[in-house]
């Protein structure tokens, strides 16, 4: 059977040109502070968002951003900035 | 296989252009600049580089189908009326002779499909795989005439007095001019946001869809899914989503399967469900799981798909611009068609601009021939009878279609062809109870059917 594959494993089939700076930002952490469900912490295809408790603050990962644009429009308060990464970086597929 | 398009054809002036300091490119003019080269920009960009126009075409990624990926299956008809006898030189992957359509309980599934070798001659669909089909595709542009600025962002539409003038990119000195600007970004389409014609779409405008492409032998392929040399078979399935509104599908390419789900954003939000495990979920399916075992998962993959419908749709053409494909919301999910859409909407928004070149007139009026070209084809009239299949969607009742009435039918069939000394008049009245009991009554369950057939023939 196809083994059951962990997220590091999925991303780590596309190849990445990561730009030194971040193409998302969140707007303003302390909306992230008071938001209930944290769901981006969920629905990210590449888990680039992680909430950190102690430090009161959303982590974004966005070496790993696939680009596809859900965090922009399904974050309840639209915090969170979202750019195409500069011209020929972030993502390729070899496939697609 | 050919390294990148980068390397073939036209200089592009992506090399000639640097990113610091230079203006070669700066004080040239366009007739027109498209920005997006997949299938609906591509288009549009072989359209009028034939037509004689000066075209940019602009692409975000290392290379035109970088960044891109879909189900995928490609089909003939739109494709040839652009480049006739297409699939003779193009990338494709299989000829599609079947296609099944799986309804999932549990560890069951309920099926339905049609296998014909019409399909054949004249090919009706091919399974694809973007990375190799927009590159070819981009290439017959380039040939063409269009001119390849790749590795390029374009920021933002510039605007004189409300109309379109061209674009800003992410380059030094990086202001490309144009009469008109065909906006093909795709799904996200930041530009068409910027332009005003559209507000940020709603969670449930759209679907997350992750996929993986898996490699198999190619004899191991043709064993499984009953196919000989190129033939190909698809199978989209419901189901088995955590009661997520949701279209699975697995495609047989070459030597490799694209299997994937996809799901409305705003049920993704709501079920808190990661939308990798929702895939998982699937691929241990026992339908799927024989289908697929033994294979090796080459890439992972996700990317938004506009399922608004024509409701969402915006305004397709203003002052000096147009918008096509997935920007434009032009998807038929009921039928998993999208790439046609998209290359028939490039197309018209290419011939539109030959004429407003000949005329010297980029008005809205002008340009607006090509939202008049847009409604008198199959694009607007495939989305205008599916109008209402948003609606039904979005109404809240995922779990209901896309959960309980999929285990119903399984259930009902499970009963029906199990032999136990039951009378089939027992039976069958149970199996219509109890889709009546999921449905909430037997007034709801109608009015559901009715607000279905509604939705589908709008």
């Amino acid at each position: 059977m196809t083994q059951t594959q962990s997220i590091e494993e999925r991303l780590f089939t596309i190849r990445y040109k990561a730009d030194d700076k971040s193409h998302l930002i969140i707007k303003d952490h302390e909306v992230c502070a008071r938001c209930e469900h944290k769901d981006c912490n969920y629905f990210c295809p590449a888990d680039v968002y992680l909430w950190h408790d102690e430090e009161k603050m959303t982590s974004v990962a966005y070496e790993n951003c696939i680009e596809c644009g859900t965090c922009r429009l399904a974050c309840p308060d639209f915090n969170i900035e979202w750019l195409y990464p500069t011209g020929g970086y972030g993502i390729t597929y070899k496939y697609g | 296989m050919r390294t990148t398009v980068l390397q073939s054809g036209n200089l592009p002036i992506s090399k000639m252009w640097p990113r610091i300091g230079d203006e070669i490119v700066a004080d040239e003019r366009f007739d027109a600049v498209v920005v997006g080269a997949g299938p609906a920009g591509t288009a549009a960009a072989y359209t009028m580089a034939k037509g004689g126009l000066k075209v940019a075409l602009i692409e975000r990624g290392e290379f035109p189908g970088a960044k891109n990926i879909f189900g995928g299956v490609l089909y003939r008809k739109q494709l040839e009326d652009l480049i006739p006898e297409f699939w003779k030189e193009a990338p494709l992957e299989r000829t599609i002779v079947e296609q099944r359509l799986w309804i999932l309980g549990g560890d069951s599934a309920v099926t339905f499909g049609h296998r014909n070798l019409k399909y054949k001659e004249p090919p009706n669909c091919w399974t694809g795989l973007r990375v190799k089909f927009d590159q070819w595709f981009a290439g017959k542009a380039e040939q063409a005439g269009a001119i390849p600025i790749y590795e390029t962002v374009v920021t933002e539409l510039l605007l004189e007095n409300g109309r379109v003038v061209g674009v800003r990119t992410d380059r030094e000195d990086g202001d490309l001019r144009a009469n008109i600007v065909v906006i093909a970004d795709g799904v996200n389409s930041l530009l068409g946001k910027s332009l005003g014609i559209h507000r940020e779409w709603r969670p449930d405008e759209v679907s997350l869809a992750v996929k993986e492409v898996i490699a198999l032998p190619k004899q191991t392929i043709q064993d499984r899914f009953n196919l000989e040399d190129d033939e190909g078979c698809t199978i989209e399935f419901v189901g088995h989503m955590h009661g997520m509104a949701g279209l699975g599908f697995l495609y047989t390419n070459q030597d490799t399967l694209s299997l994937g789900v996809g799901v409305m954003v705003s049920d993704l939000r709501n079920k808190r469900i990661k939308p990798y495990e929702v895939l998982e979920g699937i691929k241990r399916h026992p339908m799927i799981q024989r289908l697929i075992q033994g294979g090796e998962v080459k890439e992972y993959s996700g990317h938004l798909i506009p399922e608004g419908g024509l409701d969402s749709m915006p305004p397709l053409a203003g002052d000096g611009w147009m918008i096509c494909g997935d920007a434009a919301q032009m998807v038929n999910a009921v039928h998993r068609e999208g790439t046609n859409l998209a290359v028939t909407s490039g197309r018209l928004a290419g011939e539109t601009a030959i004429a407003a070149h000949a005329k010297g007139d980029f008005s809205a009026a002008a340009l607006d021939e090509y939202t008049k070209a847009v409604r008198d084809s199959f694009i607007y009239k495939d989305l205008k009878k599916y109008r209402g299949v948003h609606g039904l969607l979005a109404m809240g009742a995922s779990d209901l279609l896309f959960e309980k009435f999929p285990q119903a039918l399984n259930d009902a069939a499970y009963e029906m062809l199990l032999v136990d000394g039951v009378p089939k008049k027992v039976k069958q009245k149970a199996a219509v109870g109890h889709l009546r009991d999921v449905a909430g009554g037997n007034w709801k369950l109608l009015r559901l059917a009715l607000k279905g057939w509604r939705a589908m023939n709008g």
